[in-house]
């Protein structure tokens, strides 16, 4: 292993580690608010509303991610989109971990005894009023630990930017691959650091897990 | 420029080519996942420290880097060892490895939940220690964790994308080479979805399928 070359190039990753997590941040963002408005949509009393949120789960997630960015990034300009690429990778990254948190979102309150729902109702309070007091409070629990997996996922999927040349740790991995010819070292930095950012975060849930179990 | 979808069934041939390409990978590296899973499991749980460590090892850093990393590292890797692979054999053993761990990690869980019981009778029988495994324990724990394993496979299906970043000719690299040659991206990527939603509708009813078949055999 060829330690002066890792030392050499090591404050590039850096660099490149802090895009990887700016990509998470703002896509954990975008996707936890495509997947909240996805599940009310999804369990609306309105038809044609439950169809779209149905139809953008299962095209998002029935198709590759990095084909999705390649459409708007690619794409885009053709229907007047035109984003550069750390945009367009972090709305169609974004996006596409929305589907999967619409699920999540929705089974963890759909999980919640119906019970609740209809005594809440019994009690006079409106089916806005039992889902924002008595539902919401209980799903938000249970849905911490399955919203950690798909943001697991999603760190990882930030690689996936690395094809339209954002210069993420995938990339910056990539590049000095090409020029160095040193594939397992490249490989260590950038895991490593992969692995620091999805340990940090799924430290942070869990500590959010206990503290919701315990109260 | 706006949109004109009356360039694409002049690549059809070339899109169907590559959607069994597509196909052909997803097969191999799910194959490959699948065995390799039982390997890794087993290694994991039984095996001798020297084989277990460094299954251990991969395991974790499998887990925790993306996909696409890997396959820059064992593309490029078994190039470097003298290994020239072509794209497709470096793209279906990055795939199955990658799989063959998560399904390890189903596969691992579910041997340990297999009932005691199993073992006791099985080597009160006379059953050696490896055949207990082989014939009575593995064969219970992998059929439990068939529909996770399902899902596992379809997100191998949709990550068969990426091994077009090295060059492996399936169907999104089709669509590329059709768009390099119209530069229509928006068109062709899009119908390169709609070909990888109609193979993902096929393989979610082929699971649904295994799926009820293993249910009933019980």
């Amino acid at each position: 292993m060829d330690i002066d070359l890792i030392l050499r190039v090591y404050p590039f990753f850096l660099q490149a580690a802090w895009l990887t997590i700016e990509l998470s941040v703002l896509t954990a963002i975008l996707g936890l608010t495509c997947g909240a408005l996805g599940a009310a949509a999804r369990m609306s009393r309105l038809a044609i509303l439950r169809w779209i949120a149905a139809a953008y789960v299962s095209v998002f997630r029935g198709t590759p991610a990095l084909i999705q960015i390649f459409i708007l990034y690619f794409g885009g300009p053709q229907i007047g989109i035109q984003l550069d690429s750390f945009a367009a990778g972090t709305i169609a990254l974004g996006v596409n971990i929305g589907a999967y948190m619409t699920e999540t979102i929705r089974g963890a309150i759909v999980s919640v005894d119906r019970g609740q729902t209809e005594a809440a109702r019994t009690l006079g309070l409106s089916r806005w009023e039992a889902m924002r007091k008595v539902i919401l409070p209980q799903a938000a629990r249970m849905m911490i630990r399955p919203l950690g997996v798909n943001i697991n996922a999603l760190i990882k999927g930030t690689a996936l930017v690395a094809p339209i040349s954002v210069i993420e740790l995938t990339y910056t991995a990539q590049r000095f691959i090409g020029s160095t010819y040193k594939p397992f070292e490249m490989f260590l930095v950038a895991g490593l650091l992969y692995m620091v950012i999805i340990y940090v975060v799924g430290q942070g849930i869990a500590w959010l897990d206990r503290r919701a179990r315990i109260q | 420029m706006g949109l004109d979808f009356s360039v694409v069934p002049g690549f059809f041939g070339s899109l169907l080519t590559g959607a069994g390409w597509t196909i052909a990978i997803t097969v191999c590296a799910g194959i490959l996942s699948f065995f390799g899973g039982i390997v890794f499991a087993v290694i994991a749980l039984y095996g001798h420290w020297a084989l277990r460590l460094p299954v251990r090892v991969f395991a974790f850093l499998f887990m925790g880097t993306p996909l696409l990393l890997q396959l820059f590292l064992i593309y490029f890797g078994l190039i470097q060892v003298g290994i020239d692979l072509p794209a497709f054999a470096a793209g279906v053993i990055g795939l199955g490895l990658h799989f063959a761990v998560y399904n390890s990690e189903l596969i691992q869980a579910s041997i340990l939940a297999v009932d005691q019981g199993q073992y006791e009778g099985a080597r009160t029988l006379g059953l050696s220690r490896g055949q207990t495994l082989r014939r009575i324990v593995i064969p219970q724990a992998v059929r439990a964790v068939i529909p996770p394993m399902g899902n596992n496979m379809i997100a191998l299906l949709k990550d068969s994308a990426l091994v077009s970043v090295i060059g492996v000719m399936e169907l999104t690299l089709a669509a590329q080479q059709a768009i390099s040659r119209t530069y229509r991206p928006f068109e062709f990527y899009l119908a390169a979805a709609f070909c990888y939603y109609i193979i993902n509708l096929a393989l979610e009813a082929v699971l649904r399928h295994l799926e009820r078949r293993i249910a009933a055999s019980r």
